[in-house]
């Protein structure tokens, strides 16, 4: 089975559906979404009803700390989120707010988990920025492969047999096989807000069958998704970060 | 799950198991069929069991990601593999025949031969490193050749794929691989520099031509560290004959920076390919080492040897390109002085690119050719002499500069077959003069254009190239 799987999407329509399109178009049999499905960007509605859509249709879900923090007002978050996050609470309907509010934590599918921040403490919401947190995040779990977002930077990390980490960061469109005798953790870029300096939209494939992952990169209309940050009055620097990617 | 047993006869994932071929430290060699291919195959099985060294996991992990991805002539054919959840294996092309390894009792081995041997095996790292692969093991045993004289590059478990995890890089505190061969830079840990190969390869060709390996046989950290600031014995202090193109080559290849190397595979083959153009530096009459005070400043002054990071392998290997200049020595001058300009472009981008200046000596398809004009001159050195001119005004080093004069009935093959053979990147040809001569006979510049294995520039002089839309309705279109 083909995955496409996506993280941080933060209500950015245009990235999204570059993603969307591309990832059907090579054969994406099956979707999954590892949250922050709201925030910073200004289509919420339409993301969120997509992606409602796709797990209706038997894709999986889980909960990021922005979708977490429209229904808990107590996250804490910077002001420049915090505003747009505000501004998202006012734009869902109730069912919306009830699919993220109701969004697990974690998935756990055959041999893969599905989390937003890293397995170790799903709701602390750390992030995965070097070997060590990824370590302490593989052996938290049983799962051969941990799919993870939240960093907004795509990297690649395994565990040998004797515990030795090896960190990776990966090339666009090249499969990499997720071999057997290791464990892995895979942090994917973001669909929305990149911060690798590339604006590109990022996310990833994973072939099951031949554990291969393939990292892909989308261009995608970012004047257009800039633009509508800027006409719903959510913060100039949400906008400007989109065509730098950062 | 039930491990399969691996012995004679036995099938693993419809590989039938033949008889046992090696036992190494870090794995097994079974031969293998599959049914109905006749391809002769080998099955490698690591070795891990408890107690055996983890290298021999990494390795065989290492390997069965990249072989997969690599394409033959110069790697063998992978034809499956299996993970550790059951029985790790990889089944891979038998390449008949013994390793370079088997040559050793012969050294020290005619320079020619060496040559031939060590061109060879430039040529197939050129092609390795083109797939973005360092292999990071070049020594005899690690060298086989198919029948039909390419190289084949063994054992990939120290390699590193640029665009795959390098499950060696973090694991291995020490540099794992082989004493005599390994690259100073791989003692600091560096790992993503293409040219620690070409170290290896002029280890190689050092003790295949003198009998004697450069940094000896140290097997001890301190011992191997030594190489980062102490140079080799010149060759021509073991061998009074030892030629000075070849100590040039060899000694290029053995720099302690890898900056001072030969910056491509590619380049280095051209050069075993073309000895005589070689250009000689000190390098190739030295008979003695560094004086100690360059060793010691080496020692102590390690701001130039620490590792930098690398750009990705494939921006490394196309920012030196070997650019070939097809000129007409006769031609126009407006048309070689567009192509000089346009040459001129292109290296002034590229500093570690080279020029080599190609001139088609046309030989008659019926009449017996005599090599001197009606003067009695001698027609090929004064083509050379016209390329050299040519190549003046680029005020380019002369070891970033070669001059070629092919003699050959057809051109356009000639030109393609050197592209060919020498790994040119990039070819920079005059389009067909305005000519009826030239237009019976075809234009060389399209041919090359359509066939050729690179890029190919097709340069006019500006103003023929205007004159030319009206004045040639049978110009072949496509190429500007």
């Amino acid at each position: 089975m083909l995955l496409a799987i996506f993280a941080d999407i933060h209500a950015n329509r245009q990235a999204f559906s570059a993603c969307l399109d591309f990832a059907r178009a090579r054969g994406a049999q099956r979707f999954v979404c590892l949250g922050d499905i709201v925030g910073y960007g200004a289509d919420p509605e339409w993301t969120l009803e997509t992606v409602m859509d796709l797990v209706n249709g038997g894709a999986m879900a889980v909960r990021g700390n922005h979708d977490n923090a429209v229904s808990s007002p107590s996250e804490t978050m910077n002001a420049e989120a915090q505003a747009a996050i505000e501004w998202t609470r006012g734009r869902l309907n109730a069912a919306q707010r009830r699919f993220l509010a109701e969004l697990p934590m974690t998935l756990q599918e055959d041999d893969r988990l599905y989390v937003h921040s890293e397995a170790s403490n799903p709701g602390k919401w750390r992030y995965v920025q070097g070997p060590s947190d990824a370590a302490r995040s593989i052996v938290a779990t049983e799962a051969h492969i941990t799919l993870c977002g939240h960093i907004h930077q795509p990297a690649l990390y395994s565990m040998s047999s004797t515990a030795k980490m090896t960190h990776f960061v990966p090339s666009s469109g090249v499969p990499v096989q997720l071999l057997g005798g290791r464990r892995w953790l895979a942090v994917l870029g973001s669909v929305g807000q990149p911060r690798d300096r590339n604006p590109a939209a990022s996310f990833a494939m994973l072939d099951t069958e031949s554990r291969e992952i393939t990292y892909c990169r989308v261009p995608y209309d970012v004047e257009a998704a800039a633009q509508r940050i800027r006409a719903n009055g959510l913060p100039l620097w949400l906008a400007d970060r989109l065509a730098v990617g950062r | 799950m039930v491990k399969p047993q691996v012995e004679p006869g036995a099938v693993i994932d419809g590989f039938t198991i033949g008889e046992r071929v090696h036992q190494g430290g870090m794995a097994t060699l079974w031969s293998a069929s599959w049914p109905d291919a006749d391809v002769p195959m080998l099955m490698k099985v690591p070795r891990v069991s408890e107690g055996e060294d983890p290298a021999a996991i990494v390795g065989f992990e290492m390997e069965q990601m990249i072989l997969p991805r690599l394409s033959e002539p110069h790697v063998p054919a992978c034809f499956g593999s299996g993970d550790f959840a059951a029985q790790p294996y990889v089944v891979i092309e038998r390449i008949p025949g013994k390793t370079l390894y088997d040559r050793l009792s012969d050294l020290p081995i005619p320079f020619e031969e060496a040559r031939g041997i060590a061109a060879r095996i430039a040529t197939a790292l050129a092609d390795l490193h083109g797939q973005n692969v360092i292999h990071h093991d070049i020594k005899p045993s690690s060298i086989m050749f198919r029948p039909s004289g390419e190289a084949v590059l063994i054992d990939y478990g120290l390699s590193h794929h640029n665009q795959l995890p390098d499950l060696l890089q973090e694991e291995f505190r020490l540099p794992y691989g082989t004493a005599p061969y390994m690259a100073p830079e791989r003692l600091l840990g560096v790992r993503d520099d293409p040219r620690s190969d070409l170290f290896s390869l002029g280890v190689l060709l050092y003790f295949f031509t003198t009998g004697e390996r450069p940094f000896g046989e140290t097997e001890t950290l301190r011992g191997m560290r030594r190489r980062l600031w102490r140079d080799p014995h010149p060759p021509r202090r073991l061998r009074a004959d030892y030629p000075p193109w070849l100590q040039e080559i060899v000694l290029r290849c053995l720099e302690i920076e890898p900056v001072w190397r030969y910056p491509t595979a590619a380049q280095l083959a051209f050069d075993l390919a073309n000895p005589d153009q070689v250009k000689l530096t000190a390098r190739s009459e030295r008979l003695k080492r560094d004086p100690l005070s360059t060793v010691w400043r080496r020692r102590f002054n390690r701001g130039l040897t620490q590792p930098k990071p690398k750009a990705d392998l494939a921006a490394q290997l196309a920012s030196c390109p070997i650019l070939a200049v097809a000129l007409d020595t006769e031609g126009s001058e407006p048309l070689n002085e567009a192509l000089r300009v346009t040459a001129e472009r292109i290296l002034a981008t590229l500093p570690s690119a080279r020029l080599a200046c190609l001139n088609v000596l046309r030989l008659g398809r019926v009449t017996i050719d005599t090599t001197l004009d009606e003067q009695g001159r001698n027609k090929h050195i004064d083509r050379m002499v016209a390329l050299k001119h040519w190549a003046s005004p680029l005020k380019l080093d002369e070891g970033r500069l070669t001059v070629h004069v092919l003699e050959a009935v057809d051109p356009a093959a000639a030109i393609l077959e050197f592209a060919e053979a020498n790994h040119v990147d990039h070819v920079v040809i005059g389009a067909r003069q305005n000519s009826l001569a030239r237009s019976l006979l075809g234009s060389v510049s399209s041919r090359v254009a359509t066939e050729a294995p690179c890029t190919v520039t097709v340069v006019r002089p500006p103003r023929l190239a205007s004159l030319r839309l009206q004045d040639d309705p049978i110009r072949p279109r496509g190429f500007a």
